[in-house]
């Protein structure tokens, strides 16, 4: 297994480089250093020189890939990419371009608040999504599964921002139960994340039932489960030892997949409910243009796609052990 | 196993599944019910006891009484750094924190300077330097101000500075400068002032105002020009001994660059004694006593500067930029951008007064209720981060912010129109809200590029055409659909308030406007006339002399799908001349790009003033300022000789009939002219608590957080009024849930005795 982890790591380098070099190049393809210039310095008083002079502070003044006025190995280096996106293969990411903020210290500071979000809305919706599903594969071909199916599609086909401004008024404004948005540390954090994490549970029950439904009735199908059954094994043990265990793959596949990128936050989420996470500045840095915290994201996120997907092999292994990493 | 047998153990599945020890379905539902109850009164309890009464409540529940100001950012500030802070949002921040030698009176309208720091206004003299005239504004501050406790001043046990020489293991963990132990404090003097001045000349710094000083300041440009080549001489070696790796930015982040501002002779700012300094001016320009209210004029200690150039602090993110040093009323306690940034009362604050004077309703509205206490009366000031407006709106609502702007989103509930005017609706002041509206000192127009062969020109013909497209667009119509009333057609370049505004019929736009004797009001002249005119200039009923349909281009920055009935009512108004508008939308870089190549034809844009003087306004029309030549302020590229000798007169005299006289002349040649349509005056409406006091709308004046008062304790009262939690209707849903499970009972009695 460790030589499949180092060689999974091996390949993720090049990865990491096309990500690096496809989002420098899909961003000033957009954006000049001239726009970021202008958008970063204000709206008055952003004369030629007030730019030159920013671009040169932030070292924007260089060619994008090739600097054909240098020699030798400086018409590499003496470029932006060089000097802004090679760092990040150190996890070197730098200081915002707009507010000089290193941008490891925001990673770090606004990491917690996006996990007190995610991490309770991602463990309570996979119980809540599991147990419905099995209750709803219980009740297979009946008139309940037929309706909470029809009640899955319905909540699916619902937009996320709905459940949000809806959430806020049932709970925030009308019942008044707990505040509309915000954040607060220790134990005044509490009543900010009940109410995102409730949401978050409940706009994704509708796509997590029917997905998980869909693998439990395909393993209930199957003979050893009509075996087990045969044996005189309770429902119960039928369910959970034996339908959920031999589901635990296509299930993983999407959990594993999902846990790095808790981290991430979400941005809807984080910018109706004022959290100070990690989505929130993402969405300010797209806002404002800051390409240092663009870049530093997406490397992240691309970084954390490529642990997932490893963490998702090496999970294989562990609940089947037809699976040999090699 | 039999079939009996595993139905029996899917009954048992299904009760573990939906059942906990004490509930058992159709016997005890009461029983279920009462424990939901139960339930979700405990919960609501847990919030209480987590956050103090009522559950709701955003903020730490012991501040709920507490002499505590809460309000809103909706962004994280760029700039906290007086010299670089250049937005309305990093004010309501730098302006309590730095105190600049002059401030605006906080009640007295038409705005009026008043010394803040100064001990008097600036003596003003001439002096002629190299036979040229300039203008010395020579300034004496008060003696013994303080600055805020800060660690920059704090000194050991032999009198050294105590944090001026750290190692990265002193600040380990530091994320604020709240987290050094110790703080000091020295007094305010006059070389502060100086040093503040030199840096607007930094390059690194990037003063927004450098450009605009340096036209002005004697010997700022060459003093900026002196620093830039010492930074570059001193880059340039640097990157030498560097190598090819060398990283500029990360070199300066941990090693920083000291400039010499000593080093360099700054003849625009002379030190005179240890409290009076003074600042040449080429020639004449009166408005600078207008900057200097402004904190790009604030004083520096050298303690901070050096303080924070320290690179174990710039590694961690404790700069200047963040963490501001002042005098002010205010400093900032804590800075968490991504939260929430407290400002705190400075306990070194000197004692300064409430007015005693203001406007004459001043007092009947008790905004005199305060006089001669001393200021500041908040203790602290909350803001909190609120990205979006709606949730900001309705935590207002609830009382959990003392103050809030309406925008079209909320206008409605917020705002009616009445016979008498502007109300507010029953919901409001049920609440005993109350509204304030100011015309803003900013102006939203629409230009024509001066310099285009169709629209542009100042032959008879080609005004002939502006001024009809003037009177096509319906500007009242736009402020009734678009901004729900909320401004005033502007006739000319100066809002109300203003110096040179006039009112009535004397300050009507004769070129669009007739006035109505009836209604003793200007009324729009009429789309015939608009058509008289076009035709006029050579396009008859929009055709144009070569038989074709005239089109105009319309350059815009409003990107997104809201803006669609904007554009289409903009499509409408062009299409009463028969005008084809094509309409080129863009982000807002490509439209500044446009607007900076000249490469437009219509546009609309605003301009929000710096100061209430006409000539904040009339430049924007001056023709050195053309933006397709050297200057950046006149965006349509007009130049009128005749306006220019105008401006050059009226720029330098102070406010006397003779300037009013020439600002009308002004008017009349842009009136005429017509490079402007003239657009509208925005009106700005916020609303405030009835805890709230001496809410006086100062658009120019920043620092007006110290003369703003709360009732903590009627505001604690009121919003556990209004909050109280409603928990019956989770019961029900428990109840209904609890009824959901009926059918699926049902189904496992039936497969339980299925034959």
């Amino acid at each position: 297994m460790t030589a499949y982890i180092i060689r999974r790591v091996l390949y993720s380098i090049p990865i990491l480089i096309g990500v690096n070099v496809l989002i420098f190049a899909l961003f000033f393809v957009v954006n000049s250093p001239d726009d970021m210039a202008r958008t970063i310095l204000g709206d008055k008083n952003v004369t030629p020189e007030a730019i030159t002079n920013w671009k040169q502070e932030n070292g924007y003044h260089l060619p994008l890939f090739w600097n054909t006025s240098a020699a030798g190995a400086a018409r590499l280096t003496e470029t932006i990419f060089f000097t802004k996106s090679v760092r990040l293969f150190v996890f070197d990411f730098g200081n915002s371009d707009r507010t000089g903020i290193s941008i490891g210290d925001q990673i770090r500071l606004r990491m917690a608040p996006s996990l007190a979000i995610a991490v309770p809305t991602f463990v309570l919706g996979l119980l809540v999504n599991i147990t419905l599903s099995l209750i709803v594969a219980f009740y297979r071909a009946t008139y309940l599964d037929r309706w909470a199916l029809v009640l899955c599609v319905v909540t699916m086909s619902i937009s996320a921002l709905f459940y949000i401004i809806g959430g806020q008024y049932v709970f925030a404004i009308s019942l008044r139960l707990v505040p509309i948005s915000g954040f607060d540390t220790g134990v005044h954090m509490l009543k900010f994340v009940l109410l995102p994490v409730a949401i978050g549970v409940v706009a994704g029950v509708g796509a997590g039932v029917r997905f998980y439904r869909i693998i439990f009735l395909e393993v209930l199908g199957n003979d050893y489960i009509r075996t087990a059954r045969a044996k005189g094994l309770s429902e119960v043990r039928v369910l959970f030892k034996h339908v959920l265990k031999n589901a635990m793959i296509p299930i993983l596949t999407g959990v594993v997949m999902t846990i790095p990128f808790l981290f991430y936050g979400s941005l809807l989420m984080e910018a109706f409910f004022a959290i100070p996470g990690l989505g929130g500045y993402t969405l300010e840095a797209i806002n404002g243009q800051d390409f240092a915290v663009v870049r530093a994201m997406v490397y992240l996120g691309a970084v954390l796609n490529v642990a997932g997907l490893v963490l998702t092999d090496i999970s294989y292994t562990l609940v089947d052990p037809r699976v040999r990493l090699g | 196993m039999n079939a009996p047998g595993r139905h029996l153990r899917r009954k048992q599945f299904f009760f573990r599944m939906y059942s906990g020890p004490h509930m058992r379905i159709g016997k005890h539902r009461r029983t279920v019910v009462s424990n939901v109850k139960t339930f979700v009164a405990f919960l609501a309890a847990l919030l209480a006891g987590a956050c103090g009464s009522p559950p709701n409540n955003p903020h730490r529940a012991d501040d709920s009484s507490s002499n505590y100001y809460y309000d809103t950012f909706m962004a994280p500030p760029k700039h906290l750094d007086p010299v670089r802070s250049y937005s309305m949002d990093e004010a309501i921040f730098v302006c309590q924190v730095y105190e600049p030698p002059l401030q605006f009176h906080f009640l007295k309208r038409p705005y009026v300077l008043e010394p803040l720091t100064a001990a008097h206004m600036p003596e003003v003299s001439e002096r002629f330097i190299d036979g040229a005239l300039h203008t010395v504004y020579e300034i004496t501050i008060k003696p013994g101000i303080l600055y805020q406790p800060h660690p920059c001043f704090a000194r050991d046990e032999h009198g050294g500075l105590r944090y001026h020489a750290l190692t990265r293991a002193d600040t380990r963990g530091f994320l604020q400068v709240s987290d050094f132990a110790n703080t000091g404090t020295r007094e305010l003097v006059a070389a502060d002032y100086v040093l503040q001045m030199k840096r607007m000349a930094d390059p690194r710094l990037n003063s927004p105002v450098l450009s605009t000083m340096a036209k002005y300041i004697l010997g700022l440009d060459d003093y900026a020009a002196g620093l830039r080549s010492q930074l570059q001489a001193e880059r340039a070696a640097r990157r030498e001994s560097g190598g090819m790796l060398y990283n500029q930015r990360e070199d300066e982040k941990r090693n920083p660059i000291r400039l010499d501002y000593d080093g360099i002779e700054f003849p625009g700012a002379e030190l005179v004694d240890r409290y009076t300094y003074r600042i040449i001016i080429k020639g004449r320009y009166p408005q600078i006593k207008y900057w200097l209210a402004m904190p790009f004029f604030a004083p520096m200690p050298q303690e901070a500067l050096d303080f924070y150039a320290q690179a174990p602090l710039i590694v961690r993110g404790i700069t200047l930029d963040r963490f501001p040093v002042g005098t002010g009323a205010y400093y900032i306690e804590t800075y968490q951008p991504n939260r929430q940034i407290i400002l705190a009362r400075n306990p070194n604050y000197r004692f300064e007064p409430y007015p005693h004077q203001g406007e004459p309703d001043d007092a009947a509205l008790g905004l005199l209720s305060d006089a001669g206490r001393p200021l500041p009366f908040i203790d602290r000031a909350v803001y909190m981060l609120e990205p979006e407006y709606i949730t900001a709106w309705n935590k207002f609502l609830q009382g959990y912010y003392d103050t809030s702007g309406i925008t079209s989103d909320s206008f409605d509930q917020a705002v009616t129109m009445t016979e008498r005017g502007v109300g507010l609706t029953d919901l409001l002041q049920d609440q005993g809200i109350g509204l304030i509206t100011a015309v803003t000192s900013s102006i939203w127009y629409f230009g024509f590029n001066m310099r285009d062969s169709v629209v542009g020109g100042l032959d008879e013909k080609q005004c002939k055409l502006r001024r009809a497209i003037s009177i096509a667009i319906d500007i009242e119509e736009h402020l009734d659909i678009f901004n729900n009333g909320r401004g005033i057609p502007a006739h000319g370049l100066i809002p109300p308030g203003i110096f040179g505004y006039l009112e009535g019929r004397a300050g009507m736009n004769p070129y669009v406007y007739d006035w109505d004797e009836d209604q003793q009001r200007p009324v729009r002249k009429s789309i015939e006339e608009a058509r008289r005119l076009l035709a006029e200039a050579g396009y008859p009923n929009g055709i144009g002399p070569d038989g074709k349909q005239l089109t105009i281009s319309f350059d815009n920055m409003m990107t997104g799908s809201s803006y669609a009935p904007y554009l289409n009512w903009m499509l409408k108004q062009f299409r009463k001349l028969n005008i084809n508008l094509v309409i080129n939308t863009t982000d807002y870089n490509r439209f500044q790009d446009k607007i900076n190549s000249g490469n437009f034809q219509f546009f609309s844009w605003g301009w929000n003033a710096d100061y209430p003087d006409p000539e904040n306004f009339f430049f924007l029309l001056y023709g050195p300022n053309a933006r397709h030549g050297h200057g950046v302020e006149n965006t349509t590229g007009y130049v009128s000789a005749r306006y220019d000798e105008l401006f050059r007169r009226m720029e330098t005299m102070d406010d006397t009939p003779g300037r009013c006289a020439l600002i009308q002349q002004m008017h009349a040649t842009l009136q005429h002219d017509a490079p402007f349509h003239f657009g509208y005056f925005p009106v700005g409406y916020s609303l405030y608590h009835q805890w709230y006091f001496n809410a006086k709308p100062n658009l120019m004046g920043r620092n007006t957080l110290k003369y703003k008062r709360i009732d903590g304790e009627l505001r604690d009262q009121l919003r556990r009024e209004w909050n109280r939690p409603v928990v019956w209707p989770l019961a029900l849903f428990a109840l209904f849930v609890l009824l959901a499970c009926v059918p699926a009972a049902v189904i496992v009695w039936k497969r339980e005795h299925r034959p």
